[in-house]
């Protein structure tokens, strides 16, 4: 992109050190000397899996740390001045006006009680560099250019009025009105749903070229950095892994840890289903559900699975797909319709189902962290299922919870541990050998990998697919992520606002023609090329004006 | 939001109804004849009989029940048994006393600990908060009458700075109640600031855990702008409910209190008419503190819905 390799530096970052400290001595260290240097107008890409301390670098460019952090080495140069070195006072000061932020969950970065604008025009008004007048005009100028609707009066709202999209960027707002040389934009997208993080996407680069400001873009997706980035620095653990232009880190890396990350991220592994069986294991034939009083949140549905099927149900937030799950399993009653299994239908309560049943349909949940009770160990978690519908000894569910670990690639003396000892992708495996226990047929899979980071969720799938094959399971995957259904669902189903708008063989649905709600989902899904944004808003920006 | 305030008021009269349902069955319908109760040992039959017909004894008791309940809404609440005077003249005068000292008490204890709370929130874990900590735990876990007869033997004995007795009467002029009321009034606020300043620090912490505060802290903003503006809003709720409770405390539990210091208020005369046996005084007092009771939380919860923006917003 863009950025003149003369342009002065801004901030510049040397041999920064991050660790953690408490009453009980020194932690883990977050940031292990890292450096880096920030010119105006430049926007650097921080990226890695969690734990890789991109975070961590963001606040602390702008001398802040969380709870129990600290800055234990190095310097951090902003204007020539030590952020280090500078009193409390002189760090506020350039806080909200020099130094911007951005966070990943716009909903939780507002305060609830207060209205946008008066959240909007508060840094630079108590900073004393504008009146309250001023901010308010200058807010409207940037909720403008942010392609807001109602510019003038959505500052009137409080945070819950708003749309998920709108207030990530009405925060960008909030960013720019002090008229930042530095934006710290921290997962800024993650949150959102694909087709609304086109539109942020577009936004913020728009807003950071416009106002020739430099930024911190840190994400886990190297498709988003691409479209952002001028240049990129890859982390792992709090290192350095690799620093370079964005064109070079994506088409020549040089660190075998970043070819791992471009590799995956592009082509993926395919693990797509095999069905077999002429009659389906389950059937949702016309199915109508809604919460007591409210309108029906899915609406004449319909789909099948067979045995040993992955059957992908696609949309994004709100469109219904997680109450689909919720009536199958009889968590929530269909109003209208039927749900066959195994050819006798269901019934809709789960409390009249038979034992045989329940045992029969699995679920695994998006966050594994709260999915599992922290103060049980893995033998409770995976051993309950087995003693409740099989009535096993003792030292037989033991023995069973043991052998359904090793099927997990977990360590059989895990077996004692508790589950709150375990990573976030550890976990996931113990909730796989929870469902597993029960020897179902079908498994819904809700958001499985989203909340995981890449490497470790694409382990999580070629373990899904292994089980598959040798168990023949049937699993019905629900997901917002393309990516994904592409690589492992042999059909779909996309759902719009509860309905369904397109299904079958995954092929033909992601093939042409598409119904046009497949193809912006498709081409919503960011690529890697850095011209990728440039050339949806031109085809997008076509269509509009035709 | 008007709806739910409909509903909330609509609950709060319903629970003062049920409360003076209990009222009446606790001081006529259970077991024990009231006219026995009164005589005692001048108890003859004649004398029963006709105290009974006077009380209106023989009539059903859910019939007297709601003759008492349409007299308390029009402010009659019959004739005191003792001495034959207006309850309600009786009682305005001593439940002006209790209002005077629970506002006096309130006035001084809500800003305190409100403030305490806050103090010791943006200071947590440092020795002011500790301090602050086990001295209003302290002064909780001892009995009120305890901390009242302490105050009596140093400020008011030793000292000599404030009277040990509150006799105050329908004339004393404002000033000298404040000066007369001290020590009782200190004794109160010993008592409740505890509670509200930990629900206050422990509330307003959590908030403080919030990712909008870390976005405070980094558009810039002083320490004191956070707390006041970002935090405590958001935290109002359970300070607020836990102050009403305190509040209706200072009305509804004074008894002891009054009576250590001789303060003339209701809780005393409560106590005094019970020993009497005087019925529809001992009813009208607890009429009014259950009253009093509903109405505080009603408040708080009203406060509590306006201070929430979504529910605000709710129509």
């Amino acid at each position: 992109m863009t950025a003149a390799p003369d342009n002065p530096i801004v901030l510049d970052v040397r041999a920064m050190r991050v660790a953690v400290r408490t009453d009980h001595g020194d932690g883990p260290v977050l940031v292990d000397d890292v450096s880096l240097a920030l010119r105006r107008g430049e926007v650097i890409g921080l990226i890695g899996e969690s734990g890789a301390g991109k975070s961590t670098i963001g606040l602390a460019s702008m001398g802040y740390t969380r709870r129990n952090c600290f800055i234990v080495g190095g310097q951090i140069l902003f204007a020539g001045a030590d952020l280090r070195v500078m009193t409390a006072d002189q760090r506020r000061a350039l806080r909200g006006l020099k130094l911007a932020y951005i966070a990943q969950s716009a909903a939780a970065s507002f305060n609830p009680a207060m209205t946008l604008m008066d959240q909007v025009c508060e840094a630079p008004v108590r900073h004393g560099v504008m009146g309250r007048a001023e901010a308010k005009a200058a807010a409207v100028q940037l909720f403008r250019e942010l392609d807001l609707p109602n510019p003038e009066t959505i500052g009137l709202r409080y945070p819950h009025q708003v749309s998920g999209g709108q207030l990530q960027r009405v925060m960008a707002a909030m960013a720019m009105i002090g008229r930042p040389e530095i934006i710290v934009f921290d997962e800024p997208t993650t949150a959102l749903d694909v087709t609304t993080q086109v539109e942020c996407l577009a936004a913020f680069r728009r807003l950071v070229r416009v106002h020739r400001a430099a930024a911190l873009y840190i994400t886990h997706d190297l498709a988003v950095v691409a479209q952002i980035a001028d240049r990129i620095m890859v982390l792992r653990r709090g290192k350095t892994v690799e620093v370079g232009d964005a064109r070079q880190i994506l088409q020549d890396p040089q660190e075998e840890y970043t070819r791992r990350l471009v590799r995956e991220r592009i082509a993926g592994s395919t693990f797509v289903a095999r069905p077999e069986g002429a009659a389906p294991l389950l059937a949702v034939e016309r199915v109508t559900a809604h919460y007591t009083g409210r309108p029906n949140v899915i609406d004449d549905v319909s789909l099948e699975v067979f045995r040993g099927d992955t059957v992908a149900v696609v949309g994004e937030s709100g469109s219904g797909k997680s109450t689909l799950a919720r009536v199958v399993t009889g968590l929530l009653p269909r109003a209208a319709g039927d749900v066959r299994f195994h050819g006798a239908s269901l019934p809709p309560r789960l409390k009249d189902r038979s034992r045989d049943q329940l045992r029969r349909i699995q679920m695994i949940y998006q966050m594994p962290d709260v999915a599992l009770n922290p103060q049980q160990t893995l033998l409770d978690v995976i051993g309950r299922p087995v003693s409740f519908y099989f009535r096993r000894s003792r030292a037989e569910v033991r023995a069973r919870v043991q052998e359904l670990l090793r099927q997990m690639d977990l360590p059989e003396h895990f077996v004692d541990r508790k589950t709150s000892e375990l990573s976030g992708g550890q976990k996931q495996r113990v909730s796989i050998a929870r469902a597993l226990a029960a020897e179902p047929d079908l498994i819904i899979c809700d958001e499985v990998t989203s909340a995981l980071d890449q490497l470790v969720g694409e382990e999580i799938l070629r373990l899904l697919k292994r089980l598959q094959d040798e168990l023949g399971v049937a699993y019905l995957f629900i997901t917002h992520d393309l990516g994904t259904v592409k690589r492992i669902a042999n059909k779909v189903v996309v759902m719009l606002r509860g309905r369904t708008v397109a299904s079958g063989d995954t092929a033909s649905v992601f093939a042409p023609p598409y119904h046009p709600y497949t193809e912006l989902l498709l081409s919503s899904v960011p690529e890697m090329r850095p011209d990728w944004l440039d050339g949806v808003l031109a085809r997008r920006a076509a269509i509009t004006t035709a | 939001m008007g709806k739910l305030i409909l509903q909330r008021s609509i609950l709060g009269l319903l629970t003062l109804l049920a409360a003076s349902a209990l009222i009446f069955i606790g001081t006529e319908v259970l077991p024990g004849d009231l006219a026995s109760a009164i005589l005692q040992n001048q108890a003859t039959p004649e004398n029963l009989a006709k105290l009974r017909l006077d009380l209106g004894l023989d009539k059903p008791a859910i019939l007297r029940y709601v003759e008492w309940l349409f007299g308390a809404l029009r402010g009659d609440f019959g004739h005191s048994l003792a001495n034959g005077r207006d309850v309600l003249e009786e009682i305005v005068p001593r439940f002006a006393n209790t209002m005077f000292l629970a506002a006096y008490a309130a006035v001084v204890a809500v800003p305190l600990a409100v403030g305490l709370g806050l103090a010791a929130a943006i200071r947590q874990g440092g020795a002011f908060d500790r301090t602050v900590n086990i001295l209003t735990l302290m002064t909780i876990s001892v009995p009120e009458y305890f901390l009242a007869y302490l105050l009596i033997k140093y400020v008011a004995v030793e000292l000599g700075w404030f009277p040990s007795l509150a006799n105050v009467s329908s004339d004393t002029p404002f000033f000298d109640r404040l000066y007369y009321a001290f020590l009782p009034m200190v004794t109160l606020v010993l008592v409740i600031v505890a509670h509200m300043m930990r629900m206050t620090r422990a509330s307003v912490l959590a908030v403080m855990a919030s990712p909008y505060i870390e976005m405070a802290i980094l558009k810039g903003l002083t320490k004191t702008r956070i707390v006041l503006r970002h935090a405590l809003p958001n935290a109002l709720a359970p300070i607020i409910s836990v102050v009403a409770l305190n509040l209706a405390y200072l009305i509804v539990g004074v008894v002891v209190v009054e009576t250590v210091f001789v303060y003339p208020g209701l809780g005393q005369l409560m106590v005094d008419e019970v020993s009497k046996h005087d019925v529809p005084v001992v009813q009208a007092c607890g009429l009014i503190f259950a009253a009093t009771f509903i109405v505080l939380n009603m408040v708080a919860d009203i406060l509590s819905i306006l201070s929430n923006p979504r529910l605000r917003r709710l129509r």
